[in-house]
């Protein structure tokens, strides 16, 4: 059986890739393009660790086929900071606390950035919710809330609609 | 002591360490790891939750192509049962095991054999070519069903009063006359309880990347509290001796007491050694769930007896957990820690370790207390109901204290637990109005705290900065409140100490990242490194000035003349010290290792809001405050993590976390869709309060924080509903169709 | 899992041909979010992936000439809430669709996906069975209409032929004082599988209400429509009387197993409680004249 070959758009830059047929999006980010700030929590969706954007919309990299990839654009934990300037959100997790362990944070912050995308100005309740995908186990989610709140607010007052490569 | 009160640092919430990599997806977890040649492990498990392994034929898996090794029970150091073999709390005969089914499968998802091969795909084909003979045999999971009469014995060795049992072991602790304890009580509440099996639920599941050089040298990087422990349970397990082996603490994924074994090390070893390519294992989500250790579901029964007045005379404890399938329920903590907030005369608190058809039990968070707190603390709210007391002054009236003898058996020194309770009090929480159909409940909890041996190194870099490494992996945030201590004891920005954390080769020997340990232990080899590098440095000056060193004082990153009889010098700085260092005696370092001493146990005190839906018996945490006495909170933002996450664990365990088997005695909700932990809109703001009462024992009155949160959470939210709806639960999980049962009468 | 092909074809036609070839090892992938997870689990293991998002005619969203719509049956949730007028008119399809799993899941699974998985407790489906949707399949035999509460046969089973596809959901012209409303019961706040699924969709006139469709999910082998249900509604004024007597049918045409899920005694019991809230829900935006 031969592999596909897949060309992409990932953080702004074209890439391509071989895989099977039945990989999926997150298999190949960390595997053949070697970005593993995606993480695996389920495999089934449940998590979200596996966060990305698929032309702009949230989704699990984990429920997309690789194959699915072609033509489309992708952004990762990889594309939020700019070269050693990091994305606010980045900036006020760490301010905050926002993080124990990590491995939820990269799926957190993706995630996070698309909800400020859509809605500069979430309530604590539009938050939550954006965010129930996202499973953490070690913070109780308060810091994360919180630090997603006032990033909002903070970029409301600078004038930051986007942060993009 | 010198606890250190003008604080630049210590106190402070900067930035951590290792923050930068974990919000841009660089840090590196185990399962990001890759070798050249890397090859991948896949493990069989058995389907059955017992049965006897009558062979197993790996012929047909070893044929299929890209297959590069086979590993089965026989490769793995056998542990004979008439010899136990302690490593840590772990008796190496039930970890050769667990790790892979000898004579028998003891719990569907037991390891059978292993592979490794040139991709996942094939491995778990080959997997699917082994065959088995099993000869299956009757199981029980729940434990009075394996406490039955005429119940599946699962090991012939286990005998308890003289006959086959599936009881693995008892403790006691006693205190006073019981007997004489309760005669003397005017009221006496006895209730039973019964809580699930519940899973520690990290997101990072098991991970590991091994390799095995022709001479045996074997490097691993793996996902786990210990690395130390990694190195010591595969070399025992593969024969490989601890001096061959370097196990590297990858960053750790979330590990709560679940990751402080080894399961696929191992395994992952020895196919790496007979395949000699480095090999990967990592489980998924479903093997997490079916073949790790949950914590123990349990069966108490706590009974109370008090004076009208409201002095706790009497207290009795009997609690059964589970262990599944091989010796090692916590009942120590359910045993130990239970009536320890109380200053109770006369106490029998009994533990009993019940194995069955399911996985064995690890440690989770507080191992067993939170389940002894939950019986403990609903039956104090019972009490204190009866004898119309509020169920703060209640536990006031016989709150532990300095000089009580803890029912577990030391003589408590200075300790924090009044201070919560005084704390909750008067927080403005415990008497806020409350709406329709919303309850409030509180409940009290300790845990122990260990100490235990821990190495660090604190070295001086040519240009003047610091690097401190440690020993234990960094669950919590620690490397930031070292950063903090030691840029405090140093005098110079925290920004200029890099703490690392070192693998088996790197630094001395320390204890697992477990038992709200590590920085207690960390901080204190870390004062004491810092404090003789202090030494060399006034040393240094001192040479240069041609003073004695006792006329050096070190004080703001700079050495200085003591007083201005010492003479007239300008100070030497960090920097200066250290680019003189080759022509003044040598590199500036230093390094402790010590086995801790002084660890004091914590109590909790949290205060619970609920809101319940009685058409559909779901409730809602809609406000929580924990209050604990943390010592000192070096970094508070990650102290308040730890406390809101062990709250967020409670939450779930009292609410919706719960193992469901099936009528084959499998486990039906492997996955996060049916093992519901709270999502984000499950939970409010998780408000903290920490008291700080220095831990007397250490030099910046560090305690243990990271346990205690989870113990009183069940019974402060069991309380809470109690309070909305007027009906007491005595089983966990308070999920809707039993709350509502209850509601219904 | 071995020789599975994918293909994402851009015509209808071109789909029908490979998925009715391939026969009982094809599936049809939508949105993914059942499909991966069942491979990935070893539930299924298809030989061929017919990927179907590249077809106009199912990711579209149409307002018909009757002034209905036609959804296609991929069209993920999260497009279908970026409608500027659907949720306005169909404000219960329109949640239970956006029910579905995670925000991340809304980026993806659509209607037609949930209704062809075949779960008893799909979200959408109890929501679509009220709306009075009918559904377009095509196959090698043609194109053909169906009502939505006839496509479930059980438990992960419809009833279309071999060889059809879903193609899209038609929803009716409105009439004034129309409303609908889904509610399930989980017990977290997300993330949960219906543990009892109401769709209500009904209209008020002065007061009265003039017609209603109620669907119940997770309740038996497949979804229901409980016409007992909506009869105890028709010309009440949806006082309690009507809506005890409809949450009584509710609770009555439940089949429910005992499952990790929820017990049978449960799920009768909450049918009924569903239905008062769900009703009243949908009664509250049908008087508001949206």
């Amino acid at each position: 059986m031969t592999k596909l070959h897949v060309s992409t758009t990932i953080n702004g830059e074209p890439a391509e890739f071989l895989c099977e047929p039945y990989d999926t999006m997150l298999d190949a980010l960390r595997g053949p393009l070697g970005l593993t700030g995606s993480k695996e929590g389920c495999a089934s969706g449940d998590c979200g660790a596996c966060s990305i954007t698929l032309d702009d919309r949230l989704v699990c990299s984990c429920l997309m086929l690789a194959a699915e990839a072609e033509g489309h654009e992708l952004r990762t934990i990889e594309g939020m900071a700019h070269g050693d300037k990091l994305h606010p959100l980045q900036q006020k997790f760490l301010e905050m606390a926002a993080l124990q362990c990590g491995i939820c944070t990269s799926g957190m912050l993706v995630a996070s950035d698309a909800l400020l995308q859509k809605n500069p100005r979430p309530s604590e309740e539009e938050v939550r919710f954006w965010l129930a995908g996202n499973l953490c186990r070690c913070t109780g989610y308060d810091k994360i809330v919180r630090a997603v709140l006032e990033t909002a607010t903070d970029m409301r007052e600078q004038g930051i609609r986007e942060f993009r490569q | 002591m010198n606890v250190i009160t003008n604080n630049k640092w210590i106190g402070q919430r900067t930035i951590r360490p290792d923050g930068a990599d974990k919000v841009t997806g660089r840090a590196a977890f185990a399962a990001d790891t890759t070798m050249p040649g890397m090859i991948w492990g896949k493990v069989l498990r058995s389907p059955h939750p017992h049965a006897r392994i009558k062979s197993i034929d790996t012929s047909k898996a070893e044929a299929l192509p890209g297959v590069k090794a086979v590993v089965t029970s026989r490769d793995i150091v056998d542990f004979p049962i008439d010899k136990s073999v302690m490593l840590g709390i772990q008796d190496m005969r039930w970890m050769c095991r667990n790790v892979m089914a000898r004579e028998k499968a003891l719990f569907p998802g037991h390891p059978v054999a292993a592979v490794a091969a040139t991709s996942e795909a094939i491995a778990a084909r080959a997997c699917e070519l082994i065959e088995v003979e099993y000869e299956v045999l009757p199981w029980s999971v729940e434990i009075e069903d394996a406490l039955l009469p005429g119940a599946p014995i699962l090991h012939d060795f286990m005998k308890f009063e003289g006959k086959p049992s599936n009881i693995g072991g008892r403790i006691e602790v006693k205190k006073g006359d019981i007997a004489e304890g309760f005669a003397a009580a005017e009221i006496v509440i006895e209730r039973s309880f019964a809580t699930r099996p519940v899973h520690q639920g990290y997101i990072e599941p098991h991970a590991c990347l091994i390799s095995v050089g022709a001479d045996n040298k074997t490097t691993i990087w793996s996902s786990s509290q210990g690395q130390f422990m990694v190195r010591a349970m595969t070399a025992y397990l593969t024969g490989i001796p601890q001096s061959d082996i370097r196990a590297i603490p990858a960053e750790i994924g979330g590990g709560f007491g679940g990751k402080t074994i080894v399961y696929l090390e191992p395994l992952a070893t020895l196919l790496a050694k007979k395949s000699g390519r480095p090999v990967k294992m990592v489980m998924t989500r479903e093997e997490v769930m079916r073949a790790t250790g949950p914590t123990s579901g349990s069966k108490s029964t706590v009974k109370i007896g008090a004076t009208r007045d409201g002095k706790i005379v009497a207290a009795q404890g009997t609690f059964y957990l589970q262990a599944g399938a091989l010796p090692g329920s916590p009942i120590r903590g359910a045993v130990g820690c239970s009536f320890s907030p109380y200053d109770i005369p006369h106490v029998l608190s009994v533990g009993f370790d019940v194995l069955s058809n399911r996985s064995k039990v690890a440690a989770y968070r507080a191992p067993g207390a939170p389940i002894g707190a939950y019986a403990v603390e609903c039956v104090l709210d019972e009490l204190a109901e009866a004898l119309k007391m509020d169920p703060l002054a209640l536990r006031l009236k016989n709150a532990a204290k300095q000089g009580t003898k803890a029912a577990h058996g030391p003589v408590f020194p200075r300790i924090g637990y009044i201070e919560t309770l005084e704390a909750a009090k008067a927080h403005p929480h415990y008497t806020a109005p409350l709406g329709k159909l919303q309850g409030r409940g509180v409940a009290s909890g300790f845990w122990f705290n260990a100490g235990g041996e821990s190495s660090a190194q604190v070295n001086i870099t040519e240009d003047g900065n610091v690097v401190v490494t440690t020993g234990h992996p960094d669950i919590g945030g620690s490397r930031a409140a070292i950063a903090n201590i030691c840029a405090e004891l140093l005098g110079i920005d925290y920004r200029r100490v890099s703490v690392l954390i070192g693998d088996t080769a790197t630094i001395g020997f320390s204890n697992l990242t477990g038992g709200s340990r590590v920085l207690f232990a960390s901080a204190m080899v870390v004062t004491q490194s810092t404090d003789k590098v202090i030494a060399t440095l006034r040393e240094r000056a001192a040479k240069i000035w041609e003073i004695d060193p006792e006329a050096v004082k070190w004080e703001n990153g700079a050495a200085h003349p003591a007083s201005p009889n010492a003479g007239q010098f300008e100070p030497l700085t960090l920097a200066e010290l250290a680019a003189k260092a080759p022509q003044m005696g040598g590199p500036i370092g230093a390094g402790v290792q010590l086995n801790t001493e002084g660890a004091e146990g914590g109590f909790g005190t949290h205060i619970c809001d609920v809101e319940v839906d009685p058409e559909l018996g779901i409730v809602r945490v809609i406000r929580y405050t924990a209050v604990q006495d943390v010592g000192r909170a070096i970094h508070p933002g990650y102290v308040e993590g730890q406390m809101q996450g062990g709250v967020a664990q409670g939450i779930g365990w009292a609410l919706n976390e719960e193992y469901i088997y099936n009528k084959d005695g499998k486990v039906d909700n492997p996955g996060f869709l049916d093992y519901r932990m709270p999502v984000c809109s499950d939970l409010p703001m998780l408000d903290t309060v920490m008291v700080e009462v220095p831990n007397p024992k250490h030099p910046q009155g560090v305690k243990g924080v990271g346990e205690v949160p989870l113990v009183p959470v069940m019974a402060a939210v069991a309380n809470a509903v109690h309070n909305a709806l007027g009906k007491r639960f005595y089983s966990l999980p308070m999920s809707p169709p039993k709350v509502l049962e209850v509601i219904e009468g | 899992m071995t020789d599975i092909q994918y293909l994402s074809p851009r015509t209808l036609d071109e789909a029908i041909s490979a998925f009715a070839a391939a026969g009982s090892a094809a599936r049809i992938m939508a949105g993914g979010t059942d499909l991966l997870v069942q491979m990935r689990s070893g539930a299924v293991r298809p030989g061929l992936i017919v990927d179907i998002k590249k077809i106009a005619e199912m990711t579209t969203i149409e307002e018909t000439a009757e002034g209905g719509f036609r959804v296609g049956a991929a069209v993920p949730g999260a497009v279908l809430a970026e409608h500027p007028r659907f949720g306005k008119v169909w404000p219960g399809v329109l949640e239970a669709v956006n029910l579905i799993g995670s925000t991340q899941v809304q980026g993806r699974a659509s209607a037609g996906g949930n209704l062809c998985n075949g779960s008893p407790a799909g979200d959408s489906v109890p929501a679509m069975i009220a709306a009075g949707a009918v559904v377009t399949l095509q196959g090698p035999n043609g194109r053909r209409e169906m009502p939505v509460e006839n496509v479930p046969a059980g438990p992960g089973r419809t009833n279309l032929l071999p060889g059809e596809i879903l193609v899209s959901f038609t929803l009716p012209p409105r009439p004034k004082g129309a409303s609908d409303a889904y509610l399930r019961m989980i017990p977290r706040t997300e993330m949960d599988i219906a543990v009892v699924g109401v769709g209500v969709s009904l209209t008020l006139k002065d007061g009265v209400c003039t017609t209603a469709r109620v669907g119940l999910g997770a309740v038996a082998p497949t979804v229901l429509l409980v016409e007992a249900a909506a009869k105890a509604l028709i010309g009440s004024k949806l006082d309690d009387a009507a809506l005890n007597a409809a949450a009584s049918a509710c609770s009555a045409a439940c089949r429910p197993i005992d499952d990790k899920r929820g017990t049978i005694a449960y799920r009768t019991k909450v049918a009924g409680v569903l239905l008062k809230r769900t009703a009243a829900i949908a009664a509250q935006r049908a008087a508001g004249g949206n």
